[in-house]
């Protein structure tokens, strides 16, 4: 009964949200119907709780409890503050595109100059267009999954990136996502990155706000279709305020001979879900997903990753490390299922967290559903404290305390890092994990 | 004032004391050997000094020039200038030897009050005691002691002896795992950072480490205490007669 009740009030709340939200979401006709049932989805469902199945760790109606109004437009001031916040995070060389709260800012952004074969443009303007087809695609993805169900109905910016076939972007391209700090509001963005045959990318994502952002939400999703041939190179750091929500969700789907290289670190936001599916859709191709969660205090973070092996012969590789400190809990789901058409898939993960705390947590679920017989897979999880033995032999050295455990948890995490094949990028995550180190004292 | 002065000390582990009234008193450049049976507290004594957990030391002191030893921590102790070669150097892997080394002699020098090394001094400082020592410039690129050799192992502990630089030096059982080439180079290294304000402390189980690095010193430990001490043909004495004599004696 107080189900019922919870979704009722929920959904009653955010419907209002939605009807007020309306006039600013761009997109008519078939867009406005697209939205209207991916609200209904969510309205049904209203925030997932424990008692679904993948939601048991992360029960956002006891976490988050409600989704915030979209957050207005930022003015002069909050695209100044963000301007601020932007400073530590560029990327020399980048084409950078940032979306300050929820809405790109063209002032902020670095085009750079046109490359052959490179299309950019903002979902607003997508939606507003009258390309039916590209609409199906920003659509694509199902309402079963209540957050994704969300992001669509209430999406109001985001990326639209086309790489043509055969061209190889020489510059990585990153999107940043940035709190401007004004009123705790919601900012819901959706990407779409599409690389057509035998083409190359490289894409950063960074969450980061501006000094003294609240308890603000960031509900982003990104669609991505790797072509035959293609490779991607993906890298995604979460440094939200402390106070912050990102709940974010990745559709990937690779075509034959692909290569999809990811990396995600979360060490900001004070919870946080990043839920990746991953389909092959074509024979022949590899992924690598590397992720590491950095948390203190109080942080919550989820690592829902969702490997879908529907075709023969694709290789994947998932390395994922925890390190958790306070009172912090993290969350590693890692479903891979394997179809019956699915022979010589080799499927392999590998969880470790690392408790520097009695009153840490990490959850790790592995989840193998196989159904072809002639495959490798297999997984492996540890948990952990820090090895005494080694914390003596520095402090013998001369390393403080902080010092001796910093060096083993860049030790710990540097193996996920190294999963980086840009230098540039490698080096970005290794001083996010620093600044995460340092904050620790 | 002595440089290192242990006093009666009496150290337990869980329930089981360890060293009960252990004394020894090292001056600046001399090098005193411990030296007596498995089980004797050998390693416990230089644990106990560096400031190892999971000891309790239950009467007694260490002084490090007047200051009470016991009150530091492990990376105090450190940065004061004690300085403890393991018998079993950890691997550390993930951690380049290079980025440890700087770490370690910059958190040290910082400790003291003195300005860190800058990154090419760094390097010019280390390659400069890595020739002395034979290391080459490949085993500084790999991580601390991963995939390293037992003789390598030690070299690295007495490439940080040299470039730490310290005050005093606890070599625990340097010479196990060593054939006697690798044991030959360790103890060249040694014998190289011997000096008039630097004291060691060289425990050992066997006499045969003593005729590379010869003590002014020799103390026979048995049943956690010095049940004899003497001059350098203390240890050959021992190497005739064995231990066993000295066991009743405690």
């Amino acid at each position: 009964m107080n189900v019922v009740v919870a979704k009722t009030e929920t959904g009653r709340a955010m419907s209002d949200a939605f009807a007020i939200a309306r006039d600013r979401l761009a997109g008519t006709g078939k867009v406005a119907d697209y939205r209207r049932q991916a609200f209904d989805a969510y309205a049904r469902e209203g925030l997932p709780h424990r008692r679904i199945e993948d939601w048991k760790y992360t029960d956002l109606r006891a976490l988050m409890r409600e989704v915030l109004p979209l957050a207005p437009a930022p003015d002069g001031p909050a695209l100044s503050r963000a301007g601020s916040a932007l400073k530590l995070h560029a990327v020399a060389g980048a084409r950078r595109l940032v979306l300050v709260d929820g809405v790109f800012a063209p002032k902020l952004s670095e085009l750079g100059d046109p490359e052959n074969g490179l299309g950019i443009r903002t979902l607003r303007e997508v939606l507003e267009a009258g390309d039916a087809a590209r609409h199906t695609q920003l659509f694509a993805p199902d309402n079963s999954n209540p957050m994704v169900a969300l992001n669509s109905a209430m999406m109001t910016d985001g990326m639209v990136i086309d790489v043509a076939d055969g061209a190889v972007l020489t510059e990585p391209l990153h999107i940043v996502h940035i709190a401007s700090g004004g009123t705790p509001a919601a900012m819901v963005t959706r990407s779409m990155l599409r690389l057509g045959k035998d083409s190359g990318a490289t894409l950063v994502e960074s969450y980061i706000a501006a000094d003294g952002a609240k308890a603000y939400q960031a509900h982003d999703s990104l669609i991505v279709s790797i072509g035959n041939h293609a490779r991607l190179d993906h890298v995604r750091l979460v440094e939200d305020g402390s106070d912050a929500f990102n709940i974010s969700s990745a559709i990937v789907t690779l075509g034959a001979h692909a290569h999809f290289n990811t990396f995600g670190m979360t060490s900001g936001a004070n919870v946080s879900r990043y839920q990746a599916t991953i389909a092959f859709a074509g024979e022949g191709s590899r992924v690598e997903t590397n992720g590491v969660n950095l948390l203190n205090g109080r942080q919550h973070a989820d690592t829902t990753l969702f490997l879908d092996h529907a075709v023969p012969h694709c290789d994947s590789r998932e390395v994922f490390r925890a390190v958790v400190d306070d009172r912090g809990h993290s969350v590693f789901q890692g479903r891979i299922i394997v179809r019956p058409k699915a022979q010589k898939t080799d499927a392999k993960m590998m969880t470790r967290a690392l408790l520097l705390s009695d009153e840490a947590e990490a959850d790790n679920k592995p989840e193998l559903e196989i159904f072809a017989d002639d495959v490798t897979c297999g997984h492996g999880a540890t948990t952990g404290a820090l090895d005494e033995s080694l914390l003596f032999y520095l402090r013998a050295r001369g390393l403080s305390e902080k010092e001796a455990q910093a060096l083993l948890i860049q030790a710990f995490v540097g193996e996920a890092i190294e999963s980086i094949a840009n230098d540039t990028l490698r080096e970005l995550a290794i001083s996010a994990a620093q600044r995460w180190l340092e904050a620790r004292g | 004032m002595s440089l290192l002065e242990v006093k009666n000390l009496q150290v337990r582990v869980e329930d089981r004391e360890i060293l009960h009234g252990l004394s020894l008193t090292v001056n600046p450049g001399e090098v005193h050997a411990i030296m007596g049976p498995n089980g004797s507290g050998k390693s416990t004594l230089s644990h106990v000094i560096a400031g190892k957990p999971g000891y309790e030391v239950t009467g007694g002191e260490i002084l490090f020039r007047g200051e009470d030893l016991l009150e530091m921590s492990p990376d105090e102790r450190a940065a004061k200038g004690v300085f403890l070669a393991f018998q079993y150097p950890v691997e550390i892997p993930g951690v380049a030897t290079m980025n440890f080394l700087r770490t370690a002699l910059n958190a040290q020098r910082k400790a003291r009050g003195e300005s860190e090394f800058s990154t090419p001094d760094f390097l010019k400082k280390v390659r400069e005691v890595a020739a002395r020592l034979n290391i080459p410039q490949e085993m500084l690129r790999r991580g601390v002691n991963v995939g390293f050799s037992g003789g390598e192992k030690k070299r690295n502990e007495i490439l940080q002896m040299a470039l730490f630089e310290p005050a005093v030096c606890i070599l625990d059982e340097m010479d196990s795992g060593l054939d006697i080439d690798a044991l030959r180079v360790a103890a060249d290294g040694v014998n190289a950072l011997r000096s008039p304000e630097r004291a060691m402390v060289v425990i050992t189980h066997y006499q045969r480490l003593l005729n590379y690095i010869v003590p002014d010193f020799v103390h026979v430990m048995s049943k956690g205490r010095v049940v004899k001490s003497g001059g350098k043909e203390l240890a050959l004495e021992l190497e005739a007669s064995g231990y066993a004599q000295f066991e009743d004696a405690a």
